[in-house]
């Protein structure tokens, strides 16, 4: 095992977080304080927090519709991404963006996007940026199997396959795009193929793994760096909620989401933990401290004030 | 009379015109056994089969570009995108193809497309989500845009508009699914290109629709009671072909305009009745300025007292109600 304790417990913790920060804020949800559609991220917390185990601050991510656990992942905040749920002037967005629009540039993270695909666009110019820059940062572009049928997916992967972009583009497969199954609308089984057409080399991984994700995005960032190009990695994984909190998923069987939930990423990591040394005890105060973060995170929220009226004008331009 | 709402009377629409002419099929993405995000298209999927409510790959570009190609070698599609945002994904489609085909080659061919969309704010979907373009479209010479409020207009526009050969956006309003209303069970068409007068009056004239009908109507209703004054309200119904005869002889009568939109106010269609207007007899009428109630220039914020203030309402179509009749 090549990841020392210490990185993996750090992993545990990061997983976790993502679950326990959707779970909050599923019940924040259907306590009616978060409008909109709002899209979780359970089952997937490996993909997110594997390939962000390789990225530095300055590294750069793209992220999705269903995007609380890349944020959290790169490093951002619970409070301010807490706030930003419920609408507050202190949120990452100061309340104008919600679930769907958090971003955080400072530490890399170019965005959650509410358009399917708009991230795919915008990560090869950030990879492009860094190479002009003579920087060696890499992007990571996240994306779901359903943006992969976005005629944009596939401009993006021929033009950073041209220009030769340190990006790693990650898709994580879920098996449903909305409500459709992802073998009734994709013309290939793994979209991994599709790297093919774009001479760029492609790798499946166990989406539920997080050390297998994290090897396969430490070698596509290697090559980036290495100024290889772009890697297409496919994750397959699961999302265990519906595609937006309160879907009835008339689309799926319960089995399906039960046979899925026997692979939770977390219990596998904690399991490999426990074989590498760690305590029971270690895990549960990892736990507890996350719980009482989000505690604080929510009272943050909670108490912070509204935005006012007058910022619907602000930030619309560089002043 | 019976009952409906605005989804049923959509849905009604469809099955109604697939029963009718063979050619007429819908695509669009989650439309199937799902019935699409609003639940539109619910059902038909079991009576219609797979072949006639065709499931699509999240491509908006191609989703448009394959109906096109369809309407113009014989079928009718109705095209789904899912918001209206999501048009700009598809929009060399739609604009440089649908809508210039039949003047490109010459008037040979028929585009009997719709592209079936819905947009607005006031469920907290933020800045992709909640957008009103329509304007765009009426500026493009080429498309028809029709933007129904009741359950009646919708089913009889959306008929209309699947009868009709040229490309047709259709531009529904998340909000307004469950508005119901008297549909009738016989069959009916309205045709484009006509207002509809929703309430008669004589001091001024508001022009209002899709979501905002509603709200204009209730402001009309409280100045009768709060200031004794008597409002006429005028749905489009179509906003190209535009029915300027209505609203020019309305405004002649009145002398008093207000136009209401939730599009923002600068290049929204109230700045094109306006121009209308002073470029037609009713400008020797007008007794005020016109005025606009409109979305505020910026993008749909999350917060709900933030896109509640940024939203026209009941109270501000009031408020330029009196302005315009020097109220207070
Ligand atoms: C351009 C565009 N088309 C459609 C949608 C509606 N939509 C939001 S998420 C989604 C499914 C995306 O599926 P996938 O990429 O597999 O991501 P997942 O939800 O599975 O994470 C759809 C169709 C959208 N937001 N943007
Ligand atoms: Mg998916």
């Amino acid at each position: 095992m090549e990841l020392s304790k210490e990185r993996l417990l750090k992993m545990y913790e990061d997983m976790l977080k993502i679950r326990l920060f959707e779970e909050r804020a599923i019940k924040l949800f259907n306590k009616g304080l978060i409008r909109g559609p709002m899209h979780v991220y359970i089952g997937q917390e490996a993909v997110a927090v594997g390939a962000c185990a390789n990225l530095r601050e300055e590294d750069y991510i793209t992220s999705t519709h269903r995007g609380h656990g890349h944020c959290i992942a790169k490093g951002g905040e619970l409070k301010k991404m807490t706030a930003e749920l419920l609408g507050k002037a202190t949120g990452y967005s100061k309340g104008k963006g919600g679930s769907m629009h958090i971003a955080d540039p400072e530490i890399g993270i170019l965005g959650a996007n509410g358009i399917v695909g708009g991230g795919i666009g915008i990560a090869p110019g950030a990879a492009l940026s860094a190479k002009m820059r003579g920087t060696d940062q890499v992007a990571v572009c996240f994306f779901g199997d359903g943006a992969t049928n976005e005629g944009i997916f596939h401009e993006s992967l021929n033009l950073a396959a041209v220009w030769e972009l340190p990006i790693v583009y990650l898709c994580e497969n879920n098996k449903y795009g909305l409500t459709s199954k992802a073998d009734e609308v994709l013309a290939v089984e793994d979209v991994a193929d599709r790297a093919a057409s774009y001479d760029i080399p492609s790798e499946i991984v166990d989406g539920n793994d997080v050390v297998a994700v994290y090897e396969a995005v430490k070698r596509a960032v290697e090559r980036a760096k290495d100024s290889g190009g772009p890697t297409l990695i496919e994750a397959k994984t699961y999302r265990w909620e519906g595609h937006f909190v309160g879907d009835p998923c008339v689309y799926r069987d319960d089995c399906e989401v039960e046979e899925w939930k026997e692979r939770c990423p977390i219990d596998r990591l904690g399991e490999l933990l426990v074989e590498e040394g760690a305590t029971e005890e270690e895990l549960k105060s990892i736990r507890e401290q996350i719980e009482q973060d989000l505690d604080e995170a929510v009272d943050f929220a909670q108490s912070s004030p509204e935005p006012e009226v007058e910022s619907i004008f602000a930030d619309i331009f560089v002043d | 009379m019976r009952e409906l709402s605005v989804r049923e009377a959509l849905r009604e629409a469809m099955r109604e015109e697939m029963y009718r002419d063979e050619n007429v099929f819908v695509m669009g993405e989650d439309i199937t056994e799902h019935g699409g995000i609003y639940g539109v298209t619910q059902g038909l999927y079991d009576e219609f089969g797979g072949e006639r409510i065709r499931i699509t790959p999240i491509s908006e570009a191609v989703i448009i570009g394959s109906a096109l190609g369809a309407a113009m070698t014989g079928m009718r599609p109705i095209a789904e995108l899912m918001y209206i945002d999501f048009t700009t994904v598809a929009m060399d489609q739609i604009v440089n193809q649908a809508a210039k085909m039949r003047f490109m080659s010459g008037g040979k061919v028929e585009v009997p497309l719709v592209i079936r969309t819905q947009g607005g704010g006031g469920r907290g979907s933020a800045a992709q989500h909640s957008q009103s373009l329509e304007a765009w479209f009426m500026h493009v010479p080429g498309l028809k845009v029709v933007m129904p409020s009741t359950p009646y207009d919708a089913k009889g526009l959306l008929k209309t508009a699947i009868r009709d050969d040229n490309p047709v956006l259709f531009v529904e309003h998340k909000m307004a699914y469950n508005f119901t209303g008297e549909v009738p069970e016989e069959e009916y068409l309205i045709p484009f290109g006509e207002a509809d007068i929703k309430r008669e009056g004589s001091d001024v004239t508001v022009i209002a629709n899709s979501y905002m009908l509603p709200r204009a109507l209730e402001a009309a209703e409280d100045m009768v009671k709060e200031e004794g004054l008597s409002v006429e309200v005028i749905d489009p119904l179509t906003l190209e072909p535009f029915d300027e005869e209505t609203i020019v002889k309305s405004v002649a009568k009145t002398g008093r305009l207000v136009v209401v939109h939730e599009a923002v106010k600068r290049c929204g269609f109230g700045a094109e009745i306006a121009a209308k207007i002073m470029e037609s007899e009713a400008f020797y009428y007008l007794d005020a300025p016109l005025e606009r109630v409109a979305g505020m220039e910026a993008p749909v914020p999350y917060n709900e007292k933030l896109e509640m203030h940024g939203m026209p309402n009941t109270d501000k179509i009031k408020a330029a109600i009196k302005r315009s009749c020097y109220v207070k």
